[in-house]
């Protein structure tokens, strides 16, 4: 059976959710290869035996690390000129997509971005995208070379797998040219023991109706083990960091749940949350363009809102 | 400091976007176009760049049809002093990587062979793709410093900050470098009464694959590496239930989501 690389998207061995996903998908296509760049690998070995590596390549390179982009690019390429493998699945971040990009280019091969879904069609791998903000679904191939694949976290259900896992080392000399961009420091995030906006089932954003204050939001989220959000203009006032914000230049999220509170609904923002399968929002304006997508609505003020329904969940859940 | 600024022209977003029956590529005819959003930060920066210098020229660059000349036309009016549009008919449904192989070969062209720094937006707000720069630079070796949301010179180094999904990270490279900005970046200018008469004088280079001695058979829809096997527009969503709040309304948001199991 045809042989699929999965980038491991991780930090220091710890895992993202969207490695697991990726692994669950590329079973459809093949026989999952995880490729663990960087340290940590004896701690996500078991992790990835578990969601349905057969093999881990292991590429333990300090300038890995320490170089934007290109030498994940450079070091794919070179396992794919090795193992010519049926795919190649990255998350579709930021970096992975420039990652799988550079890697288009050097392997002469098709790239696909932001998929939804991924299956074995009838004539090769099919996937599906969602886009123009949610308004159009897209099916598309990949017709050169080896396929490409960055694909969006939360899109399929985890589905662990047992194999074996077994750990292979692999080495690249990295070109000149793929040691040009130096990360000369990395500031990693608060912790706020919430889910990440990306990855999380449930997300609760605010928006200029907060007037800055997004203790209400925060508490409804947390009631609901949601990840928080904020629309671009309650970022561009400083309320919240940009890494939170929801909308098309900011992340494009896709949970089951979705509640924006104080959010107008601007196209700008429903790019960034559209294809949420359950919508919902509070606002005091019910002429409020997002009540046009809601799955239900409640027009009135986010500080009565949204305290009572805190109070409520919390009383159901006990 | 000459600085090569790439944008694109794009389906307004407001509009109605949608694809052509005939070939499934997107239709950029049909609809109003304008210079992409996410450029107009790419155009901005690079203009701040040369007035700090005090010193240098913006070329911006796109690849597009007839209409695309918009795209450079706003880009004048801000302040950009030449235009660079590469238009040609083969170039019709191109993916990513054939539109950087164009990019990549005008820049070339645009700049005699090396530029200062070419600053692109961090994607089209069309594809949405975000992998143009990155394709950009692999094909022109340059240094790749993309999504910048704070970006400095140094003494031949461009500093940026980039926000990832888990971590801020500081990245420096040397120049030449191939820069790619977010909307964090700055705010971009309105183009000014003077600006936008200015702008009708300044010099447009049109050019075609020949000219940049592209082999047609390179680009195109059925050079793509990729293929739209079909697209569909999305039901509209069932209208939903809207309530007013008079007092119980945070308690019918749960009874909502009790009923969907939510909680």
């Amino acid at each position: 059976m045809a042989e699929v690389l999965v980038l491991v998207d991780h930090t220091d061995g710890r895992l993202r959710k969207a490695t697991a996903e990726l692994l669950t998908i590329a079973r459809r296509l093949g026989e999952p290869s995880a490729v663990h760049i960087g340290v940590g690998a004896e701690k996500a070995q078991v992790t990835l035996a578990k969601y349905g590596a057969h093999k881990v390549y292991v590429v333990d390179d300090a300038d890995a690390a320490t170089y934007l982009v290109a030498p994940q690019a450079e070091i794919l390429a070179a396992l794919v000129a090795k193992v010519s493998p049926a795919a190649v699945l990255i998350s579709s971040n930021a970096t992975g997509k420039e990652v799988a990009a550079r890697l288009a280019i050097k392997t002469g091969s098709g790239l696909i971005t932001d998929a939804v879904d991924v299956r074995a069609g009838d004539n090769g791998i099919e996937t599906t995208q969602s886009v123009f903000a949610g308004s159009y679904t897209v099916t598309a191939t990949v017709t050169t070379g080896t396929s490409i694949i960055a694909v969006k976290p939360n899109s399929v259900p985890l589905e662990a797998s047992p194999e074996a896992g077994v750990v292979e080392a692999f080495e690249v000399t990295l070109s000149d040219t793929a040691r040009a961009a130096r990360i000369t420091d990395s500031q990693p995030k608060k912790a706020t023991g919430r889910p990440e906006l990306t990855e999380a089932a449930i997300v609760v954003s605010g928006g200029r109706g907060t007037g800055g204050d997004f203790s209400p939001v925060e508490e409804f989220a947390d009631s609901l083990g949601a990840a928080v959000g904020a629309s671009r203009a309650a970022v561009d006032a400083g309320w919240y960091p940009h890494s939170n914000q929801v909308g098309q230049t900011g992340k494009q999220v896709s949970p089951q749940l979705y509640v924006a509170a104080g959010i107008s609904g601007a196209i700008q923002h429903r790019a960034g949350m559209q294809t949420s399968k359950t919508i919902v929002a509070v606002n005091k304006d019910q002429e409020a363009p997002i009540f046009e997508l809601v799955d239900f609505g409640v027009v009135g003020d986010l500080f009565s809102v949204l305290p009572q329904a805190t109070a409520e969940v919390k009383k159901r859940k006990g | 400091m000459n600085i090569v600024v790439c944008v694109k022209y794009v389906p307004d977003a407001q509009s109605e976007r949608t694809f052509r029956d005939s070939d499934r590529t997107v239709d950029r005819e049909g609809v109003d176009g304008l210079l992409s959003e996410l450029d107009e930060y790419a155009v901005e920066e690079a203009l701040k760049i040369v007035e700090a210098a005090g010193e240098g020229e913006v070329t911006v660059l796109t690849v597009g049809p007839d209409a695309a000349a918009d795209a450079i036309k706003k880009a004048l009016q801000m302040g950009a002093h030449a235009g660079v549009h590469v238009n040609d008919a083969a170039i019709h449904g191109s993916d990513a990587v054939a539109t950087s192989l164009v990019l990549a070969e005008a820049v070339k062209k645009a700049t005699g062979g090396t530029p200062d720094l070419v600053i692109t937006g961090m994607s089209s707000t069309d594809g949405v793709m975000g992998v143009v720069p990155a394709m950009l630079a692999e094909r022109l070796g340059l240094p790749q410093v993309t999504y910048a949301s704070e970006l400095t010179l140094g003494d031949g180094t461009v500093t940026i900050r980039r926000d990832g999904d888990t971590a801020s990270e500081t990245i420096e490279a040397r120049l030449p470098a191939l820069v790619s900005v977010t909307d964090q970046i700055n705010e971009p200018r309105y183009p000014s009464f003077k600006g936008i008469m200015a702008a009708k004088k300044k010099p447009v280079e049109q050019w075609g694959l020949a000219d940049l001695g592209v082999d047609p058979s390179l680009v195109g829809l059925d050079a793509a590496w990729t293929s739209v096997v079909a697209f569909a527009k999305r039901p509209p969503r069932d209208k939903g239930q809207i309530v007013s709040d008079e007092g119980d309304g945070g308690t019918k948001l749960a009874e909502f989501l009790a009923g969907r199991k939510f909680i």
